[in-house]
């Protein structure tokens, strides 16, 4: 396994970290550094343990009551899994984007504006200002300005998910995490969201799963590789496409994976 | 071979006319019990006028007098204590269960639930008579210096509202473990507390089945009939406080239905009753139906 040298900042250090839902080993041995405010691309086949990978970063595990976690998670080099006070924190410093979208169950506005006022921030005014800069962040302003009080299932599948963006970035996350999100929407929202995250790794971590290969090429500087819960390869985006080192790695290139 | 595409064809139409027949004899008992009930009142509203019926409470079948209102009253007050104390009691067992409690937990309560709604109506009614009934009478009656019976509107309430328990926790069991996941996953991944996605989101995202939950059970307490008439004192009178007795409109249909049937016009006023039942249900149907509507339009 490479670990790449040429990562001055690392956002995240991932220790020996494994993983069991009851008796299946999910995760194994994971080790890996995720470079700050760069896209890193954890790429592999479906069940091979990408999103489980995500979720452990900001502990939503801990919803699965079945799960058990080894190893330590490094977080501005504080550990996670030991002796963290403020899980709420934790979780708020990293903005979830999910394979599907899921609004909250309230209107355009409240949706971004949710976690800021549960944060304690609920001067109107002030709202008022994020939320729109946060859409237009998302690229989502200019369609729902005129029906901010709108419920968000009103809004097309994309626009939902540009919406979950605008949501996550409003509580000023370090971290954006994720999740296939492209994945169920159509080609011009997809490339809304890739464009966006584009801009946005000048000021945040970005973590993206994704097994569609040609998503990473477009927009990965850092990719880990996985196949049945273990890091294949890993390292710069450019080196990992031109010069795979494993032969597993060469095969999923080729498409010819099984 | 074509003798079999023949047959395949008959056998199709066959199982479809009895899937036809059976489902309009579903279809028809509504109908039928309504027409019915319907008709027998005919001879009652010929009489009175229905507002004389439903807004007095003189009780007096031997002269004629037939107002329903102390039995109406009586079953409206009766089914919502029992709501107001059911609801909470299943909304926070719901909520723990799917939200906090181990699976063993949850395995554990399951049957639990299921044999408490198996329970016939008629045990829960002795069990309020040996329980309920003296607790009222020697405990809670006392506390606030009032004499009583024991068999009075509160008893009634409690063990209707033990009675429907089981049938609104099952429905609100099913709601909030069908919710997704990544709901709660985005939300606390907006930094919200644990009780925060359930006050703000999981409820919010289930209130329309709250609402279907809470009107099946109002709807069910609303008609119960045997263990109520056990312990609820069945006296038509208009009820003053939770500790008087109440006579709701199921107990007075069996209590009274076979006999005194000389008297006119009795059997007719009992089929009053019997349509006030029906109508009533009909209306808490429609007015949660519309409510779950109105909801998931704005979520």
């Amino acid at each position: 396994m490479t670990l790449n040298n040429t990562i001055v900042n690392e956002k995240i250090q991932i220790r020996d970290l494994n993983l069991h839902i009851g008796q299946q080993h999910i995760l194994k041995d994971i080790n890996c550094r995720i470079p700050e405010k760069k896209i890193t691309v954890i790429l592999g086949s479906s069940g091979c343990g990408k999103t489980t990978l995500l979720k452990s970063l900001n502990r939503l595990t801990d919803l699965y009551p079945q799960v058990k976690i080894n190893g330590s998670v490094e977080l501005n080099g504080q550990n996670i899994y030991n002796g963290i006070k403020d899980i709420n924190d934790l979780r708020r410093k990293m903005g979830l984007l999910s394979q599907r979208p899921a609004p909250l169950p309230m209107n355009i506005f409240n949706n971004v504006a949710y976690g800021l006022r549960i944060s304690g921030r609920t001067s109107k005014k002030f709202l008022r200002y994020r939320v729109e800069h946060y859409l237009k962040q998302a690229n989502l302003w200019e369609e729902v300005k005129d029906r901010l009080s709108a419920p968000a299932s009103s809004l097309s599948i994309g626009q939902q998910q540009r919406l979950c963006l605008a949501r996550g970035l409003a509580v000023d996350p370090e971290i954006i995490l994720a999740d296939e999100p492209t994945s169920a929407l159509d080609p011009i929202s997809s490339q809304t969201i890739e464009n966006r995250f584009l801009e946005l790794k000048n000021y945040y971590t970005i973590i993206l799963v994704t097994h569609a290969l040609r998503q990473a090429k477009r927009i990965a500087d850092y990719i880990i590789f996985m196949y049945l819960g273990e890091i294949i390869e890993q390292g710069e985006a450019s080196e990992f496409f031109l010069h795979p080192k494993h032969d597993l790695t060469k095969a999923y290139l080729r498409g010819s994976f099984n | 071979m074509i003798l079999r595409k023949i047959s395949r064809r008959l056998k199709d139409m066959q199982t479809t006319i009895i899937m036809v027949v059976a489902l309009c004899f579903v279809l028809s008992t509504p109908l039928l019990i309504a027409m019915g009930l319907g008709y027998k009142s005919m001879a009652l509203f010929r009489e009175v006028p229905i507002l004389n019926l439903i807004f007095n409470s003189v009780w007096e079948p031997a002269s004629g007098n037939f107002g329903f209102l102390a039995y109406i009253i009586s079953s409206v007050l009766i089914t919502l204590l029992a709501i107001l104390i059911a609801g909470p009691v299943c909304l926070f067992t719901a909520i723990y269960l799917t939200q906090y409690a181990r699976r063993a937990v949850m395995r554990f309560m399951q049957p639990v639930i299921d044999i408490l709604a198996g329970i016939p109506s008629v045990v829960y009614g002795v069990w309020g008579i040996l329980v309920i009934v003296p607790l009222v009478s020697e405990r809670l009656a006392p506390y606030f210096n009032v004499q009583s019976t024991g068999y009075t509107l509160i008893t009634g309430a409690v063990v209707l509202s033990v009675m429907i328990i089981p049938f609104i926790l099952n429905i609100l069991l099913e709601i909030f473990r069908t919710l997704p996941i990544e709901l709660s996953e985005a939300t606390l991944s907006l930094g919200a507390t644990k009780w925060e996605v359930i006050k703000h989101v999981l409820m919010r995202k289930a209130k329309p089945g709250i609402i279907s939950a809470f009107g099946l059970g109002i709807s069910r307490a609303f008609g119960e009939t045997m263990a109520v008439l056990m312990v609820a004192g069945n006296v038509a009178k208009m009820p003053h406080g939770i500790f008087d007795p109440v006579y709701p409109l199921p107990a007075l249909i069996a209590n009274n239905y076979g006999e005194m049937m000389s008297i006119p016009l009795y059997d007719s006023a009992l089929m009053v009753a019997a349509l006030f039942l029906f109508l009533s249900v009909i209306t808490f149907n429609a007015v949660s139906r519309i409510a779950i509507y109105r909801l998931e339009k704005k979520l």
